[in-house]
C-alpha cells in the first residue's frame, strides 16, 4: 500500500516535470506552425530571457567581461535593484528586439529553403545566442528569484501523512511546480483564445495553412514572422523563469531543449493539445520509469528513456498522437 | 592560363571518368599526397601534430562518414558522438581481450561494430523523415553515451570509469600507448584518412552513391523508379557508422590515448561534426577535409591571437568562439549552402577562363 502511495506521489511529480516540458514544447510549436521552421534555438532562447531578467534585476553592466577585458576597466554592476515586474517588461521588451533581428538578420534570406536548411539555421543561431547570452551577462550560475513560492506543500504533507498506514509520511509536492501548473495552463488558454479569435491570431493561423494563400490576401509574412518569434520568446521566458527558479540559471537550462524534442514527437508537431499530452506522457513515463525499472539498470535512465519512448512510438505512428496526417506525393 | 583542359587529350574511357579530369587538378593533388606523405612526417613535432594534424585527420574521418549520411544520403543525423563512441569502445574491448591482435585490425573492428549499431538506429529511418529522424538519432546519441558510462564491462570495471589505450605497434613502431613519436601518430591517422576518402570517392560514384543521391533528391521518385530505399538507406547507414566508428577508435586510441565518454563523446561532438560538413559543404567528400580544416584551425587561430596576444581570459575567448561558430554557420546557409566546396568550384571555373573574361 505504501509502495503503491510512493508510486502516485512520483506519478504527481512527473505529471508537474511533464508541465515544463510542455512549457517548452509550446514555443516549438508555435514557432512550426506559424513558418514551418523547427527551431533547435527555443531552449536557448529560454535561458537567453531568464539570464537577461536575472541581468536586469541585478543591475548587471551586460558586456561587462567584455569591456573589462579590453579597456581595463572594472565594471561589474550599476548598483541598483530593479523590482522583478519592471524587469520582467524590459525582458520582453528584449525579447521582441530579438524577435525583429531574428527576422531582419536571418529569416528574411532564408525563405524558400529547405526545411532542413532552416533548422541547421537555429542549430546556428542556438550556438550564437548561447555565445552572447555568457558574453552579455557572464556564465556563472545565477539564483533566478522573482517572488514564486518554493519549497514542499506543508500543508499537502499533513494531510496525507499517515495514509495506508503509519510508515507513509505524506505526499511531497514542490509548491513552484503548483504554480508552473497553473501558469501553463492560462497560458494556453490565452494562446488559444487568441489564435481563435483575434484579427493577428487568425492571419497567423492562415499563414500556417498556407503562406502563399496568406500573402495573397494581404497578410505581411514577416509581421507575422516577428510576431510568432516575440510570442516563442515570452513562452521562452516563462520556461526560463520557472526552471530558473527550481535549479538555476545555467547552461543545463538549454539542454530541456531537447527534452522538448521527444515530446514533440509523441504529440505532433503541429498541435498545442498534443505539447501539453506529449509533456504529460514524457514527465510521468521518465518518472515512473526511473523508480520502477531505474534501480535495477543502474538508474539515470532519464537522460535517454524519452528519446527512445519516442523513438519506439514513431515507428508506429510517424505523424505523432495529434499531427495532422502526413501525406506525400510526387 | 594554368588551368585548362585545352590540349589534354583522353583516349581511353578509363581515362575520360578519372576523378581529376583536368591535368592541373590531377598534379595538385599529386603534389598534395606528397607532401602530407614525405614532407610532413619529417617536420611535424608534438604541438602541431597534437592541435592541428591528428585531429584533423580525425575528424576529417567523421565528416566524411556523416557527409555520407546527411550530404550524400539526406538522412539528417545527431548521434554521431554516440556512434564515435561505439568505435572507441568497440576498438577498447578488441584491443584488451586480444592482446596479440594488430591495432589496425582492432580500428576496422571498431568500424565494423559501429556500422552494425548504426544499421540498428537506422532502421526507424525507412518509417520517419527528416526531423523526426534526427531526434530519433538523438535517441542513440543519449542512449549509448549512458550504456557506456552505466554498464562497467564496457569499461573492463576501472575505477575511475575511464578507458586507457594500452600500447600497441604497427610494424614495431608503437602508434598508441605512452610516448608515442608525433609523426608515428600522424602516419597512422594520415593513411586511414587517404584510403577512407578514397573508397568513399569512389563509392559515391557509383551505383550505391548514386542511389543514396536519387534518395536524398526525393524518396518518393526515387523508389517509384526502382531504387531500393531499405538497400538504400541502410547502407549509407552502415557505411558512415563504419567512418564515423573509425574517427572514434582513432581519436581514442591514437590521439587522446584515455577517454571518458560523456564528455569525449557528448552531443557537442555530433554538433561539431555536423558543423564541419555544413562549412565545408553538404554532398562533398573535399567539403568535409575543408570543414575539418577550418574548425580545427579557428579555436587555435582564436586562442592564439585573443588569449596570446590581446590577453584575454579564455572562458571569454570560449564564449567568443561560439559566437562566431555560430554566425558562421548562418552566414554560410545563407551566403552559399554549399559550402567551402563551392566556393573552390567557384574558384576553378573562374581560374579556367583567367586571365579571359569569357
Amino acid at each position: 500500500m505504501t509502495d503503491l502511495l510512493y508510486a502516485v506521489e512520483v506519478m504527481i511529480n512527473g505529471l508537474m516535470a511533464g508541465v515544463l516540458y510542455a512549457l517548452v514544447a509550446l514555443g516549438f510549436v508555435l514557432i512550426f506552425k506559424a513558418s514551418g521552421i523547427f527551431n533547435y534555438a527555443q531552449g536557448v532562447l529560454a535561458l537567453f530571457a531568464a539570464l537577461t531578467l536575472v541581468g536586469l534585476q541585478e543591475g548587471q553592466v551586460p558586456f561587462a567581461h567584455l569591456i573589462n577585458a579590453a579597456l581595463g576597466t572594472d565594471l561589474h554592476h550599476f548598483g541598483w535593484q530593479l523590482p522583478a515586474v519592471v524587469a520582467i517588461v524590459l525582458t520582453v521588451g528584449v525579447m521582441v528586439l530579438l524577435a525583429i533581428a531574428i527576422e531582419r538578420l536571418i529569416l528574411k534570406h532564408l525563405v524558400n529553403q529547405a526545411p532542413i536548411i532552416l533548422f541547421m539555421a537555429t542549430i546556428g543561431l542556438a550556438y550564437f545566442l548561447e555565445g552572447f547570452g555568457d558574453i552579455m551577462w557572464g556564465a556563472d550560475i545565477k539564483t533566478l528569484d522573482v517572488g514564486l513560492p518554493q519549497g514542499g506543500s506543508a500543508w499537502l504533507e499533513q494531510a496525507t501523512a499517515g495514509w495506508g498506514s503509519d510508515e507513509f509520511y505524506g505526499f511531497f509536492i514542490d509548491r513552484l511546480d503548483i504554480v508552473a501548473t497553473l501558469v501553463a495552463a492560462v497560458l494556453v488558454i490565452s494562446l488559444t483564445l487568441f489564435s481563435q479569435f483575434s484579427k493577428q491570431g487568425r492571419a497567423l493561423r492562415a499563414v500556417a495553412d498556407d503562406h502563399q494563400a496568406a500573402l495573397s490576401v494581404g497578410i505581411s509574412l514577416r509581421f507575422i514572422w516577428v510576431l510568432v518569434w516575440s510570442i516563442a520568446g515570452i513562452v521562452a521566458l516563462v520556461a526560463g523563469i520557472m526552471w530558473g527558479a527550481k535549479s538555476g540559471v545555467q547552461f543545463s537550462l538549454s539542454l530541456i531543449a531537447l527534452k522538448a524534442l521527444p515530446v514533440l514527437m509523441l504529440g505532433g508537431f503541429t498541435s498545442i493539445p498534443g505539447a501539453i499530452v506529449g509533456g504529460l506522457i514524457i514527465g510521468v513515463g521518465e518518472k515512473l520509469f526511473e523508480f520502477t525499472v531505474g534501480p535495477m539498470i543502474g538508474g539515470a535512465t532519464e537522460n535517454w528513456f524519452a528519446y527512445v519512448l519516442a523513438l519506439v512510438f514513431l515507428v508506429f505512428r510517424p505523424q505523432g498522437l495529434f499531427g495532422e496526417r502526413i501525406i506525400e506525393r510526387v | 592560363m594554368f588551368y585548362r583542359e585545352a590540349g589534354d587529350f583522353k583516349t581511353s574511357y578509363r581515362d575520360d571518368s578519372q576523378t581529376f579530369p583536368i591535368g592541373f587538378d590531377r598534379y595538385r593533388y599529386y603534389a598534395v599526397l606528397v607532401l602530407a606523405f614525405a614532407v610532413v612526417p619529417f617536420v611535424i613535432d608534438d604541438y602541431w601534430a597534437s592541435a592541428i594534424f591528428v585531429p584533423f585527420l580525425i575528424y576529417a574521418i567523421a565528416a566524411i562518414g556523416l557527409n555520407i549520411l546527411v550530404g550524400y544520403c539526406g538522412q539528417l543525423s545527431l548521434g554521431t558522438g554516440g556512434f564515435m563512441a561505439v568505435g572507441a569502445y568497440a576498438c577498447y574491448k578488441l584491443m584488451t581481450a586480444f592482446p596479440d591482435l594488430n591495432i589496425v585490425v582492432c580500428i576496422l573492428g571498431g568500424g565494423l561494430v559501429t556500422a552494425a549499431v548504426g544499421v540498428l538506429f537506422g532502421l526507424p529511418s525507412l518509417r520517419i523523415k527528416g526531423f523526426y529522424l534526427a531526434v530519433a538519432t538523438l535517441a542513440a546519441q543519449f542512449f549509448l553515451v549512458w550504456l557506456f558510462n552505466k554498464v562497467p564491462w564496457f569499461y573492463n570495471y576501472s575505477a575511475s570509469g575511464q578507458i586507457s589505450a594500452p600500447a600497441r605497434s604497427v610494424f614495431g613502431l608503437p602508434v598508441t600507448g605512452p610516448g608515442v613519436e608525433a609523426w608515428a601518430q600522424y602516419m597512422i591517422c594520415l593513411v586511414f584518412a587517404v584510403v577512407l576518402a578514397w573508397a568513399a570517392r569512389n563509392l559515391t560514384r557509383g551505383t550505391v552513391g548514386r542511389s543514396w543521391m536519387a534518395i536524398r533528391d526525393m524518396d518518393i521518385a526515387a523508389e517509384i523508379i526502382g531504387v531500393n530505399p531499405l538497400k538504400a538507406k541502410l547502407t549509407a547507414f552502415a557505411v558512415s557508422s563504419f567512418y564515423i566508428g573509425i574517427a572514434g577508435a582513432l581519436f581514442f586510441a591514437v590521439y587522446l590515448g584515455a577517454v571518458e565518454v560523456g564528455e569525449a563523446f557528448g552531443i557537442q561532438k555530433s554538433f561539431l561534426i555536423l558543423f564541419m560538413i555544413i562549412i565545408g559543404g553538404l554532398g562533398s567528400i573535399f567539403g568535409s577535409f575543408a570543414g575539418a580544416a577550418f574548425l580545427v584551425l579557428l579555436p587555435v587561430l582564436l586562442k592564439n591571437v585573443l588569449v596570446g596576444t590581446l590577453g584575454w581570459p579564455t572562458d571569454l575567448t570560449a564564449h567568443v568562439q561560439l559566437m562566431i561558430v555560430g554566425a558562421l554557420i548562418i552566414g554560410f546557409l545563407i551566403a552559399e549552402p554549399h559550402g567551402l566546396a563551392q566556393l573552390w568550384r567557384i574558384g576553378k571555373e573562374k581560374l579556367r577562363l583567367w586571365p579571359f573574361p569569357h
